[in-house]
């Protein structure tokens, strides 16, 4: 990978021709972004807060949310980061059909949850626009959905290269590496986004 | 993943073997990977974009010349106001310092062929000409945006919905490509220096886009979420903000501010380190304060992250947050100084060469501590109160924008433009250029001041006939800054075709960039450089042992 470099006739045998052949830096890359994109939920997240801070009743009657449907979801989402990380350790073994399966399944669980959200939003007796908690629900819950949604798409992507030929292997496994740690992210913030729409609030 | 191809990129357009000599003109065009191209796309667009807001600056001071209302319709200058705001600031300085000197220079100072994720970066690039075009798009569809350039709800909920709309997609897409640009600025300084680079023997250029890198990271995605709920409340009915239906319109305030105030810091900690490069250079001898300057870079980043609500004095903030944000604003004031000492100090007993570059250099020194003491004033809550929303405002952030951060970008490219061409700015046009520019903010910016103390409101069309002699000041003020682009923008057209052979170290310089022939060639240089010497080393006897602070080098890494 970053092959622009190695293949720099020149530089070849030279005495610093160890940093032609720079690190695989994506995995690195993602992550620096991802502290990014955790911002932009922390912004979301706060905005949430201080509007509860400033309520006195939060949520509102008229909007009581569910949980059972979003404590199963929790479940499958939760679980679905155990399974995604099986198969990146079936492809460093060079188990190339262990990663399919798994992310396969993990691909499954995935739209098992968007498919679990988009029942739930459709059996609340609310929208987008009833008050500032469903605001504020609905943004949320969505824009943690689009980011499962982006999760799903890498996996598939990686689902859809790994029908070529060595594609990925033991050696070359970043692309897995990082649908893994991009899935992991988007668990994490749903953990936080559950314990606070769903859990706290109950309080 | 979309790296793997990437990186294949650069090659495959060579045929696989060797290099062409140089990209043609039509490839600054396309989708180029190297950083080199895309630094030039970024400083060649926000050198028009700096040509639009200009022009819009110019009528609103022609409005302006006169107390009533007779030359732009109230809504037009509106739109002129919140568009001269957005573009200025996100489409030139930002992208001129940041995408422009930093993709262009920070691979050549660390001894990298490129940046980290080359097709990342040309995506970040790729974002800005739209967001432009949006912009202009929302003149055409409502007659552009109205509520300023910070888009206060709830006046950018009632007025001109559509052109809002279009101004909020324009800030997130110019968001994501600073975001995508701080991630691959971070990890290529971060991995891809030449393995005989220490940390500390980086040019301090690349500490200040560390820094920089950190805050736009950190800060931006707060914006994108703050407009992205200000999209929802113009568009799909939500009420954020909204107080009759429970919303805050604080809270826009206080999202905006968290991204807003630090992006002050994302405008001036390149032009910093564009300083720390011109200074030494031209003073001939080493930086003072070597490390001083560069953790200085990263104590403005930290402590730049909470003092946002200096901004929001006025808005009803809790008497305990207005003594908090005060202290920690003039806390700020410490590692600026650290820096301007630190300058001042290089200077100090150098054999200064007065070029262009070396002029702007030192009056943006001046500029800038003059802006700096106003902003200090600024920090102060209880005078800021008396000033808010005052000419005394945009006085003191033009004299740091335009003074700082216009000055810095115009010393850099002075500085480098013979690198990047290979060939000389004509220097006596440049001194015209310089003496218009410094006589032109002088008085354009100066009057604001004393307007803003005598309660002259920013943001208005109309004002009391007493204001009218200083207005008239500053409106030719502003009209001497339109005349310096002229010899500019001339200069560098006429010298990027016929202007004098630079050659590879025109000015006797010291960091990497230096040591490649001028233009670099794709890919930087044939073999990679091996560090022999600090960036700073002038005027040493024994120039290839020595440290940027004087001290010996410490063992090269592996």
């Amino acid at each position: 990978m970053q092959g622009a470099i190695d293949s720099t006739p020149v530089a070849t045998g030279h005495e610093v021709s160890a940093h032609e052949e720079h690190q695989d830096l994506r995995v690195l890359g993602l992550i620096t972004f991802l502290c990014s994109e955790f911002l932009m939920f922390a912004g979301f997240f706060a905005v949430f807060l201080v509007f509860w801070g400033s309520k006195a009743e939060w949520p509102p009657k008229e909007t009581e949310v569910e949980l059972l449907l979003p404590a199963i979801n929790t479940l499958i989402l939760v679980s679905s980061s155990l399974v995604i990380n099986l198969g990146t350790k079936a492809i460093k073994k060079n188990d190339l059909g262990g990663m399919r399966k798994w992310f396969g399944i993990t691909a499954a669980m995935g739209a098992v949850f968007l498919a679990g959200q988009v029942y739930e939003y459709m059996n609340l007796g609310y929208g987008l626009k009833t008050n500032l908690f469903s605001n504020c629900f609905y943004l949320l819950t969505g824009f943690h959905g689009l980011h499962v949604f982006i999760g799903l798409v890498l996996i598939l992507g990686v689902l859809w290269r790994s029908r070529r030929a060595n594609h990925y292997s033991d050696i070359t496994h970043t692309g897995p590496e990082m649908a893994e740690i991009y899935w992991h992210f988007v668990d994490v913030v749903w953990i936080v986004l559950f314990t606070l729409i769903y859990l706290l609030t109950l309080i | 993943m979309a790296q793997a191809e990437v990186s294949m990129k650069p090659t495959e357009l060579q045929g696989g073997h060797g290099h062409p000599d140089k990209w043609k003109w039509y490839d600054y065009f396309t989708f180029n990977v190297d950083h080199k191209v895309i630094g030039i796309q970024y400083l060649v667009t926000s050198f028009l974009f700096y040509l639009v807001g200009g022009f819009m600056a110019v009528l609103m001071r022609t409005e302006l010349a006169t107390p009533d209302s007779d030359f732009l319709s109230p809504e037009l200058y509106n739109a002129f106001l919140t568009n001269h705001g957005t573009i200025m600031i996100f489409l030139w300085i930002v992208p001129a310092a940041i995408g422009g000197f930093g993709n262009y220079l920070i691979p050549l100072m660390i001894g990298a062929r490129d940046m980290a994720f080359p097709k990342l970066n040309a995506i970040a690039f790729w974002l800005n000409p739209p967001a432009g075009a949006l912009l202009a798009a929302s003149f055409f569809f409502g007659g552009g945006a109205q509520a300023g350039w910070t888009s206060y709800p709830p006046l950018s909920e009632i007025t001109a919905n559509l052109p809002q709309t279009l101004w909020c997609v324009a800030l997130i897409m110019v968001g994501t490509s600073s975001i995508l640009g701080s991630v691959n600025f971070l990890v290529t300084i971060w991995k891809m220096r030449v393995p005989s680079m220490a940390w500390d023997q980086m040019p301090l250029f690349c500490w200040a886009m560390v820094a920089t890198s950190i805050l736009a990271l950190f800060a931006t995605p707060v914006l994108a979420a703050a407009m992205v709920l200000l999209l929802f409340d113009i568009n799909f009915g939500t009420s954020f903000f909204k107080p009759d239906a429970g919303g805050n319109v604080v809270v826009y305030q206080h999202l905006f501010w968290f991204y807003s105030h630090p992006a002050v810091y994302l405008m001036i900690l390149p032009i910093f380190g564009i300083m720390s490069e011109v200074i030494p250079v031209h003073a001939r001898k080493p930086i003072f304060g070597y490390k001083a300057i560069a953790y200085s870079s990263l104590t403005i980043c930290l402590v730049g992250l909470f003092v946002w609500v200096h901004h929001m004095f006025t808005s009803g903030t809790a008497p305990w947050m207005r003594i908090f944000f005060t202290i920690s604003t003039l806390i700020v004031a410490v590692p600026t100084g650290i820096k301007i000492f630190s300058w001042v100090a290089t200077l100090w007993g150098g054999k200064i060469r007065y070029t262009t570059a070396m002029l702007f250099a030192v009056g943006l020194l001046s500029m800038f501590v003059f802006g700096g003491l106003s902003g200090v004033t600024l920090g102060a809550a209880p005078f800021d109160i008396h000033v808010h929303d005052t000419y005394y405002v945009v006085g003191h952030f033009h004299y740091v924008l335009y003074g700082g951060s216009v000055f810095g970008i115009y010393s850099g490219i002075y500085h480098w433009f013979p690198k990047i061409t290979g060939r000389m700015l004509n220097e006596p046009l440049g001194k015209v250029h310089f003496v218009l520019t410094f006589i032109g903010t002088i008085l354009t910016f100066t009057p604001m001041h004393n307007l803003g103390m005598q309660g002259m409101p920013r943001r208005v069309a109309m004002y009391d006939p007493q204001f009218a002699g200083l207005n008239q000041l500053v409106t030719v003020g502003a009209y001497i800054l339109a005349v310096s682009v002229i010899p500019f923008y001339f200069n560098v057209i006429w010298s990027w075709m016929k202007g004098k052979e630079a050659g590879p170290n025109p000015w006797n310089a010291m960091t990497m960039e230096w040591t490649t022939d001028s233009p670099p060639i794709i890919e930087n240089w044939e073999v990679l450089p091996v560090l022999t010497h600090g960036p700073y080393a002038y005027g040493m006897e024994q120039a290839d042992q020595v440290g940027p602070a004087g001290e010996p080098l410490p063992t090269p890494r592996s």
